[in-house]
């Protein structure tokens, strides 16, 4: 068992090899080994909420499912809750809370309900706890009157609302999400999003999410881990993979007419003009409201708004020289 | 293990049942249909012996004892287990991630995955015939030779269901061979449905040893029948079925965990 200072998600060493069969003529095989992810380290603490970014194939899902139990590590240590994933996944699977994103749980053609009627038999949740649970989550997702809907008729982010209550009425102590937000509209996502800070918050429920969306990660993890050909090339705030990135965001102004591209502050300047309409680009690790003000205060301002990066970009840029040699 | 295997099963296969209730009128056709289907097959049997009075020496009721025996025990496994093709399209989506992430065996749950009430229709069928064949043969009936009916229909449902099992372990290595597995299983029953002595010397011998779907009912019915052993074997095996049961079982269990084991090392 992990002692009280270790970490409740630990990995040593971890590694993931996958022999690739290729067809290369008629019963021949070209066999090639790809290290999906590659001797990696790291610990999450009892009630961190982490994201775990990287482009795709960089090894999340492979990790994912490692921690899960699903795939068995080539080689390393790995631990969740003390119990060892790929040799106990019975047991673990009472303790950790699985969504995939692209992969429902429910039961398509019958009322939500009874999918979660099957989990608390699954799980044998004890029936004063089962309500208790269903009741409070029911609650914060905003699923009650869609408890006698057949799945099939519910709306993407009902179901994944309705997938994320499948994944926690047993308590888990560890929630894993996969693309939790990918393809929900932003009424959805900010339901989501609101609801993981508060049983992580209320709860201190342990979440690991892999995203594509870095406002998820803004809005809800302190920590983030970038893999990227399978190993890990950050691990720390958010903040500071923009400053390892030197990730921009984009301020779009509309102006009342065209205008010579406006005089910003460096580090910012504009990096387009389309008539009225200006790009600005400045670092992503700085507040918008100076420049914005001084805009205001200097030009015909009409409308403006803000553009994250996006995690590719902020990634891209941060190890393009890894990335480059890597190809070459 | 077995016991939560068997009620995973049970759950299961419930909430299939209840899915299938959510289209009822399809659910009614689809049984409807399946009886006609299942029952038009013995119709084939019987324009065949419309032209001829037996086959490979074979008479009606006796091959009607074989085709009985045959789709009873395939029946059963079937309804048990007969929805484990789906397991490659499970691998190939995805889906199949996430029976293993629930805290119930994996073999349980894939074995229920689609469990349809609709496949009771082949049962059915083939309990009309056995049951009319058993009062239509030409036999002496003794202790023995009763109460093997209903341990061969048993013992070849257990085979044919580790032959199912074995195809879903193969289809782990090789995603796309539903196929196979239905050529074993399908392919096996219909082969079954015909005396021995209608077929080829290397395919009695393959169905006997190989994949020992001879104990389903050749050997059985030969001695129920007072019939010559298949390959000459010896009057004891004719009591062999459920040993031979067992062993199959044993053996898909094997190739079921050697294929799970294979997956989770190599995610494909």
């Amino acid at each position: 068992m992990s002692g009280v200072d270790s970490g409740f998600i630990e990995l040593d060493g971890v590694e993931k090899v996958f022999d690739v069969r290729r067809k290369t003529g008629f019963m021949k095989r070209a066999v090639r080994q790809v290290r999906a992810v590659d001797a990696i380290s790291f610990r999450v603490e009892r009630g961190e909420m982490v994201g775990y970014i990287g482009p795709n194939g960089a090894g999340k899902s492979t990790t994912i499912k490692m921690l899960t139990g699903i795939l068995t590590p080539s080689a390393g240590r790995l631990r969740v809750a003390g119990i060892d994933p790929s040799r106990e996944r019975k047991r673990l699977a009472h303790r950790i809370g699985v969504v995939f994103g692209q992969r429902t749980t429910l039961w398509w053609d019958l009322p939500l309900l009874d999918s979660y009627r099957l989990m608390h038999r699954m799980y044998r949740i004890p029936d004063a706890r089962y309500r208790e649970n269903l009741d409070r989550l029911v609650e914060l997702l905003d699923l009650g009157a869609l408890l006698d809907v057949p799945v099939r008729q519910l709306s993407l982010g009902q179901r994944m609302r309705g997938d994320i209550v499948a994944a926690l009425l047993h308590d888990p102590e560890v929630l894993y999400l996969d693309e939790p937000t990918i393809g929900l509209d932003v009424v959805s996502k900010s339901k989501v999003r609101e609801f993981l800070r508060e049983l992580n918050a209320e709860r201190g429920t342990t979440v690991l999410l892999t995203t594509h969306d870095l406002q998820d990660i803004e809005q809800l993890c302190k920590r983030v881990m970038v893999i990227d050909h399978g190993c890990l090339m950050y691990d720390g705030p958010l903040a500071g993979l923009h400053e390892a990135g030197e990730s921009e965001r984009t301020l779009v102004v509309d102006l009342e007419r065209e205008l010579p591209p406006i005089d910003a502050p460096a580090p910012a300047r504009v990096v387009r003009v389309d008539g009225p309409r200006q790009w600005l680009a400045f670092p992503a690790g700085e507040s918008a409201a100076p420049l914005v003000a001084r805009i205001a205060a200097e030009y015909p301002l009409v409308d403006l708004s803000v553009r994250e990066p996006d995690i590719e970009a902020v990634i891209a840029t941060m190890y393009g020289e890894q990335a480059e040699r890597a190809i070459s | 293990m077995l016991r939560e295997g068997l009620r995973a099963y049970r759950l299961i296969a419930g909430m299939w049942v209840r899915s299938s209730m959510a289209y009822r009128t399809s659910f009614v056709v689809t049984v409807f249909g399946n009886l006609t289907v299942t029952g038009l097959d013995f119709v084939g049997i019987l324009l065949m012996f419309s032209q001829v009075d037996s086959l490979g020496g074979w008479s009606l009721p006796e091959v009607a004892f074989l085709y009985g025996l045959s789709v009873t025990s395939f029946g059963i496994a079937d309804l048990v287990l007969g929805s484990m093709d789906v397991l490659g399209a499970r691998m190939r989506d995805g889906s199949f991630d996430t029976l293993l992430v629930r805290p119930w065996p994996v073999l349980a749950q894939v074995g229920a995955d689609r469990f349809a009430l609709r496949r009771l229709g082949r049962i059915t069928q083939g309990a009309v015939v056995l049951g009319w064949a058993l009062v239509s043969v030409d036999v002496g009936w003794s202790v023995s030779k009763v109460l093997l009916v209903p341990v061969t229909v048993v013992s070849g449902a257990a085979i044919f269901s580790a032959v199912f099992v074995a195809g879903a372990a193969f289809q782990i290595y090789a995603q796309d061979a539903a196929e196979v597995q239905n050529a074993f299983t399908y392919g096996g029953t219909t082969l079954l449905q015909y005396p021995p002595t209608v077929f080829g010397k290397d395919l009695v011998r393959g169905v006997t040893f190989m994949v020992p779907l001879a104990f389903v009912n050749w050997v059985p019915a030969a001695y129920v029948l007072g019939r010559p052993y298949p390959l000459g074997l010896p009057p004891w095996t004719a009591f062999a079925s459920p040993l031979v049961a067992v062993a199959c079982c044993a053996l898909a269990g094997a190739a079921w965990r050697t294929g799970l084991r294979s997956y989770r090392s190599t995610g494909s």
